[in-house]
C-alpha cells in the first residue's frame, strides 16, 4: 500500500466569484451567513480602528487580523457552546463572536480598571472564561499543548467537549508543537489544531519554517489527521473545522488544519514590513481578501446590499466610538490590584512590597493615565 | 505507628489523595507500570488504573502543558519530573504559564498543580541527576517552593501542597529517599505550608537548612557542642513563601547565622536569605553571615563529596561564626 505523505487537497467552497460549491457548502441558514459577513466587517473595521488609535499614541499596541478573519471567524462559529477555544494572539474577532462585549475588549486595549486582566498584560492578551475562550500569553505555542490537556481532561471525564487551539505556522517550529501534536496522538485527544499559515513570522518566510511541502502533512506523522483549506474562506473554513470537531466527539482524535491565508499588514502595530515584502506580492494577497469574496456570495444569495452594509459600517462605527470614549475615561487600575492575583492568598512579602509601593511617589505618565 | 522512609511516606499521600479527591491525576514517565524510577507510585497504577496513573511520553514540557490544561478543567494533576535536572524542558510552562495563569488572566484561570520531583545529589548521579535548582523557580513569582527533609513531613507537606491553591514545586531529596525512617501517622494529617521547624534548639548560632543537607547540618551541631557551640537547627521545609518569623526570631536571638545548601552559590536560595536577615535583624547581628553552599560549577562526579557542604564543611563555619 502506498501510504501517503504529501497533501495536495486544498478545500474549497467559495469561488472568487462568491459562488458556492454545493458539494462542500456548509449551507448554513441565511441569518448565520448574513451575521459571520457582518462579523467579519466589524473585525476589519475595529482593526483598522486600533491601528489609528496605536498611531495616535492612544493605545500601546495592537496585534490584528487583516486579511485572516475567515480563518479566524469561520472555524470559531463552528464550535458548539461547551467547546473551547484556545487563542494565540490574533483571535480578537474571534472574542468578540464568542460573547465579549466589545466594551470589555477595548477596555482590555487600553489596560484600565475595567479590564478584565486589570492591566496586568499588553493590549490583546485578553482572557475570556465566561465565553469558553483561554488566556493569551506571548511565549510561542505554550497554548497548543495546554489545549491538548484540557481536551485530555474532557475526554477523561466523559464530557463532550472538543478544544480549538489556534497558531501560526512560525509555531510549528516550536517544542510546543511537538509536545502538542504527540500528546494528542497518543492519548487521541479531542483537539482541533488551527494552524495560520499566513506566510510569515513577523519577518521570515514560510519556507524557511520547515522542509516540509506542507504543514498539514506534519500531522501523518503524529497520527492527526491532516487537512488542507483555503484560509480565506469562510465557508470552507466553517466546513472543515465542523468535520475535524465531529471527529473528536466521536472519539477519532485529534485534526491539524492548514488554512492558506495572508497576512494584509505587518506583524503588529510594532513592525514595519516595508523591509521584507515587496508591493507586488502584496497586492496580489490583497486581491484574495476574504471579505469581498463573502461579500460577493452574501450578495448573490439576494441577503445583502449597499445599503444594509452602509447602514451596519454606521453602526459599527458608532459603537467603536462610544467604547473608545468610555475606556479612554475609566481610570487606570488600582495600585494594590499590582499584588493581586499572584497567589490566592497575599503571603507575607507582597504584603510588605505593596506597602512599599503605596508610600512610592507615583511615577508621572504612567499608571494615572494612558 | 508505622515506621516508613520518604518513599513510602511520599506514596501513601498520593494514594491518600487519589482516594479522597477524584480530581487528582498523576502523570509522569516511567511512573505506572514501574512505580517510577524511584519506585515513589509503586502500586498505584495497579490500584488506581491507567486513566489516573498515567505513563506519558517522554517529554517534560508537553506533562506539564498538558497537566497545566488538565488543572484549567478544573483536575488536580500531580506531574513528576524524573530528575529536577530535567525540569528545564518544561521551563517555559512552568515560568511563563503556570505561574502566571492565576494573575494574567485577572483571576478567571488558575492554575493549580503539584510538581513533583526529585533533588539533589550525594548519589553519585554526575550533573544531570545531583542538581539543586530550586532558586530559579523561588525567583519566579507564583510558585511555591517545598522540600521536605523527613519522611513525616513528606507526607503532611505533600497533603498540604496538594490540598494548596497555588502552583508548588515539590523537591525530594533523593538521597533522604530511602535513608531515613521515621515515625509516619497512617491516615490524614497535613505539616502547614509556609512553617519552619527549629530541630535543634540553641543559644550561640543559627543553622538554616533543609532537605538531605538538614542532617548535614545537624551532624555539624553535634560536633560543635563538644566544643562548647550551642547551635541551633531550622528546618525551612517551606523554601518559598519561606517562614521569616522563625528565621528572624532565631537569628535575633543567637546573633549568627550559617546558611547551607547544596546549590551552587551564587544568587542561590542563601543569598536571598541573608539578604531578608540583614533587612530584617541587622542590628541583632554580631557576626557576618555565612553561605556553606554547592560551588560554582557545574555538579562533579567523581569529586560530588567535596563539592557537598556536608558536616566537615559546615563546622569550621559554624566555629568561626559563633566565636567572630
Amino acid at each position: 500500500m502506498q501510504t501517503q505523505f504529501v497533501l495536495d487537497d486544498v478545500v474549497t467552497v467559495l469561488g472568487p466569484d462568491g459562488v458556492a460549491d454545493p458539494a462542500t457548502d456548509p449551507k448554513l441558514p441565511g441569518e448565520t451567513v448574513v451575521r459571520l459577513f457582518k462579523h467579519m466587517l466589524l473585525t476589519r473595521m475595529l482593526d483598522e480602528r486600533l491601528v489609528l488609535l496605536q498611531r495616535q499614541g492612544r493605545i500601546g499596541f495592537h496585534i490584528g487580523s487583516l486579511g485572516e478573519e475567515a480563518c479566524i471567524l469561520g472555524p470559531t462559529a463552528a464550535l458548539g457552546d461547551d467547546d473551547w477555544l484556545w487563542p494565540c494572539y490574533r483571535e480578537f474577532g474571534a472574542l468578540l463572536l464568542r460573547g465579549m462585549p466589545l466594551q470589555t475588549y477595548l477596555d482590555n486595549m487600553y489596560g484600565n480598571a475595567n479590564d478584565a486582566v486589570k492591566g496586568r498584560q499588553m493590549p490583546d492578551h485578553y482572557s475570556g472564561r465566561p465565553y469558553k475562550f483561554g488566556s493569551v500569553s506571548s511565549p510561542i505555542g505554550t497554548q497548543m499543548t495546554q489545549a491538548v490537556g484540557f481536551s485530555w481532561a474532557a475526554k477523561m471525564k466523559g464530557d463532550k467537549s472538543v478544544s480549538l487551539v489556534f497558531f501560526g505556522e512560525g509555531a510549528t517550529s516550536s517544542s510546543e508543537f511537538h509536545n502538542a501534536m504527540n500528546f494528542a496522538g497518543v492519548y487521541k485527544t479531542p483537539t482541533v489544531f488551527l494552524c495560520r499559515n499566513n506566510g510569515w513570522a513577523i519577518s521570515v518566510p514560510a519556507g524557511q519554517q520547515t522542509g516540509s511541502q506542507t504543514f498539514a502533512q506534519k500531522g501523518f506523522a503524529y497520527g492527526v489527521t491532516p487537512v488542507r483549506v483555503d484560509g480565506n474562506d469562510l465557508l470552507a473554513m466553517i466546513k472543515v473545522t465542523r468535520d475535524a470537531i465531529e471527529r473528536g466527539r466521536r472519539g477519532e482524535g485529534p485534526t491539524l488544519i492548514e488554512a492558506l491565508t495572508h497576512r494584509l499588514s505587518g506583524h503588529s502595530t510594532s513592525d514595519d514590513p516595508k523591509a521584507y515584502r515587496n508591493e507586488a506580492e502584496m497586492a496580489a494577497e490583497r486581491a484574495k481578501d476574504p471579505i469581498p469574496r463573502m461579500r460577493a456570495h452574501v450578495v448573490a444569495l439576494g441577503l445583502w446590499d449597499d445599503a444594509q452594509e452602509k447602514a451596519w459600517a454606521e453602526q459599527v462605527d458608532a459603537d467603536i466610538k462610544r467604547a473608545v470614549e468610555t475606556a479612554e475615561k475609566a481610570p487606570a487600575p488600582a495600585l494594590h490590584t499590582m499584588f493581586e492575583d499572584v497567589y490566592a492568598t497575599q503571603p507575607w512579602h507582597l504584603v510588605e512590597q505593596q506597602a512599599e509601593a503605596e508610600r512610592a511617589p507615583r511615577p508621572a505618565g504612567h499608571g494615572g493615565g494612558h | 505507628m508505622p515506621q516508613m522512609n520518604m518513599v513510602q511516606a511520599v506514596n501513601d499521600a498520593l494514594r491518600l489523595e487519589l482516594k479522597r479527591d477524584p480530581r487528582v491525576v498523576l502523570l509522569g514517565e516511567d511512573i505506572g507500570k514501574v512505580g517510577g524510577v524511584f519506585r515513589v507510585t509503586q502500586d498505584l497504577y495497579k490500584e488506581f488504573g491507567a486513566d489516573r496513573v498515567i505513563d506519558t511520553p517522554l517529554s517534560e514540557g508537553g506533562i506539564i502543558g498538558a497537566a497545566i490544561g488538565m488543572a484549567l478543567y478544573g483536575m488536580r494533576p500531580v506531574p513528576e519530573i524524573q530528575f529536577s535536572d530535567f525540569i528545564f524542558p518544561a521551563f517555559d510552562q512552568i515560568v511563563s504559564e503556570l505561574a502566571k495563569f492565576r494573575y494574567r488572566s485577572g483571576g478567571e484561570f488558575p492554575a493549580k498543580m503539584v510538581i513533583r520531583t526529585p533533588v539533589g545529589g550525594g548519589i553519585r548521579g554526575g550533573h544531570y541527576h545531583s542538581q539543586s535548582p530550586e532558586a530559579y523557580f523561588i525567583h519566579t513569582p507564583g510558585l511555591k517552593v517545598v522540600c521536605p527533609s523527613n519522611p513525616y513531613d513528606a507526607k503532611g507537606l505533600l497533603l498540604s501542597a496538594l490540598r494548596d491553591p497555588d502552583p508548588v514545586l515539590f523537591f525530594e531529596p533523593k538521597r533522604v529517599y530511602r535513608a531515613a525512617r521515621s515515625e509516619v501517622p497512617e491516615g490524614d494529617y497535613t505539616v502547614p505550608l509556609s512553617q519552619a521547624k527549629v530541630v535543634r534548639p540553641g543559644q550561640h548560632v543559627t543553622v538554616l537548612a533543609w532537605g538531605a543537607m538538614l542532617y548535614e547540618a545537624i551532624e555539624a551541631a553535634n560536633q560543635a557542642a563538644a566544643q562548647g557551640i550551642d547551635t541551633e537547627v531550622v528546618d525551612l521545609r517551606t523554601l518559598w513563601p519561606v517562614d521569616i518569623d522563625t528565621i528572624v526570631a532565631s537569628v535575633k536571638k543567637t546573633g549568627r547565622v550559617v546558611v547551607v545548601h547544596e546549590a551552587p552559590k551564587t544568587c542561590g536560595f542563601g543569598a536571598e536569605l541573608i539578604a531578608l536577615i540583614n533587612e530584617k535583624a541587622f542590628l541583632h547581628l554580631e557576626a557576618p553571615p555565612v553561605r556553606v553552599t554547592g560551588y560554582d560549577t557545574p555538579f562533579p562526579y567523581t569529586l560530588e563529596m567535596d563539592y557537598l557542604p556536608l558536616a566537615g564543611r559546615i563546622l569550621p563555619a559554624l566555629i568561626e561564626t559563633a566565636r567572630y
